[in-house]
């Protein structure tokens, strides 16, 4: 390994890291958003939207990421709409995660007993006062494990975002590769930049999940 | 002395199975009534019927001479009159014990906070877990939530109190605890009904006693009566179980 080159690539790589960084925590800001409004409209079973609701899950799910840049990126300006590859990036990775979000928020929700909801019931309160103070709270501490992990897989779903020719860190690491033959250093900045940019977010994430646990079930 | 609540001709149906057949009953102001029977005779399902927990077919409950629908909005006020304690106490497991307590009188009946926790205090005082009001429900033992519980029922100042089996999740040291504070409020002329089966406690506690079975009231009559001298044959057979129990010690 030559570490002359390594940082001579080492301002690319930077560069790439924060585009990634970038677009990829609008992205999860847009499928937190999503998640949230999508898990309300099943835990209250609002009807028709419900329906929608359940259709979007299942075809951003099982459908992969690339496919769905592919629509969005090519899709959206034969149809008139013209957005820019990190809209696009941002957008993308927004409604794959949201239908992730969704599924964990709503799990969370269901999974607060339903002798909660009794008690609470019991005391009077109101459907808002029971859902703002009784259900929400729990369902949140419940719901982290999943969402942290929902974090960490949409981080790592960017290196698809060379596809649409956004210069993330993948896109980098191909082209140096394709450029200059320098495959070790190549890819050991992307290694590196990758734990780099997923570690923390691990470490918090297992953090938060220990106290959010530890506040409702003690250990 | 006046009624508080009644219970006209209720039923209830799960599917084709009848729970509940036609029960009738009035509790009067300051009165324990406590319900007995074998599992599976509806006695916890009058007790949700009445707080609006099951829906019901037929049949009528007043609260203080008013027909009420406890599922209904505009009933809302009345069902923080009518407190219940349940089997596995449920509290807040994300809230501590104090905040468990005021919740409701805070947020539902918007009394002024101050004032909400002075009165938890003293009544968290009153059943030994003062020191215990910063802590989660997770680091108390079955008996100690179970009496926050009741605690969490009381500060809402209900007129009734309904206790749906509220020691038989309990371990049997800790079982006479919360039975102590029950009895408490009995000796206060608190309105309360009562699902137990805890005889011993039925004998001290009740003013009255409702044998039921199958969905049905069988007998009715004061303890010292239904103990020592029960009408029907269910209930003697009933009550003999507990006798082979304790020839079998």
């Amino acid at each position: 390994m030559d570490f002359t080159i390594i940082k001579s690539y080492f301002p690319l790589f930077a560069e790439a890291f924060l585009l990634t960084v970038k677009i990829g925590w609008i992205g999860i800001a847009l499928s937190f958003l999503l998640g949230i409004i999508c898990a309300f409209i099943l835990y209250f079973k609002i009807p028709v939207a419900s329906f929608i609701v359940k259709c979007y899950v299942e075809l951003f799910r099982n459908t992969p990421l690339l496919v769905q840049f592919f629509f969005i990126y090519y899709g959206l300006p034969a149809a008139g709409i013209k957005i820019s590859a990190e809209v696009c990036g941002a957008i993308g990775l927004g409604l794959l995660g949201g239908s992730y979000m969704t599924e964990s928020f709503r799990s969370g929700l269901e999974a607060v007993p339903l002798t909660q909801k009794e008690s609470a019931f019991s005391l009077g309160m109101s459907k808002g006062v029971l859902f703002t103070s009784v259900i929400l709270p729990q369902a949140i501490s419940i719901s982290v494990p999943a969402v942290v992990a929902n974090i960490i897989f949409l981080l790592k779903e960017t290196s698809v975002f060379s596809a649409i020719s956004l210069m993330d860190l993948m896109f980098t690491a191909k082209d140096l590769i394709g450029l200059y033959y320098n495959t070790t250093e190549s890819l050991f900045l992307l290694v590196v930049f990758y734990v780099v940019m997923l570690l923390p977010v691990s470490i918090l994430g297992s953090v938060l999940e220990k106290k959010s646990r530890f506040k409702i079930f003690g250990d | 002395m006046e009624e508080v609540l009644k219970i006209e001709h209720l039923h209830k149906r799960f599917e084709n199975i009848n729970v509940l057949e036609d029960i009738s009953l009035s509790i009067k102001k300051g009165e324990t009534v406590v319900i007995i029977g074998p599992s599976g005779c509806g006695k916890s399902t009058l007790l949700r019927s009445i707080i609006g927990l099951e829906s019901i077919e037929e049949g009528k409950v007043l609260f203080e001479g008013t027909s009420i629908n406890p599922l209904d909005k505009k009933d809302i006020k009345i069902r923080q009159k009518i407190g219940m304690v349940f089997q596995s106490y449920d509290l807040f497991p994300h809230k501590t014990i104090l905040e468990n307590v005021i919740l409701a009188p805070v947020k539902v009946q918007k009394r002024k906070k101050s004032e909400v926790i002075e009165e938890a205090e003293k009544l968290l005082e009153r059943v030994g877990l003062i020191s215990k009001k910063d802590n989660y429900p997770r680091q108390l033992s079955g008996g100690q939530k179970q009496r926050v519980a009741i605690v969490r029922a009381l500060i809402m100042h209900p007129e009734v109190l309904l206790f749906d089996e509220v020691t038989a999740a309990l371990d049997p040291e800790m079982v006479r605890e919360v039975l102590d504070v029950i009895l408490d409020l009995s000796k206060q002329k608190r309105t309360m009904l009562i699902v137990t089966h805890e005889m011993a406690f039925a004998k001290a506690a009740a003013d009255r006693i409702i044998f039921m079975d199958g969905g049905n009231i069988v007998e009715e009559s004061i303890p010292e009566e239904f103990f020592n001298d029960p009408k029907t044959e269910r209930a003697k057979k009933f009550l003999k179980t507990f006798e082979f129990e304790k020839e079998k010690e």
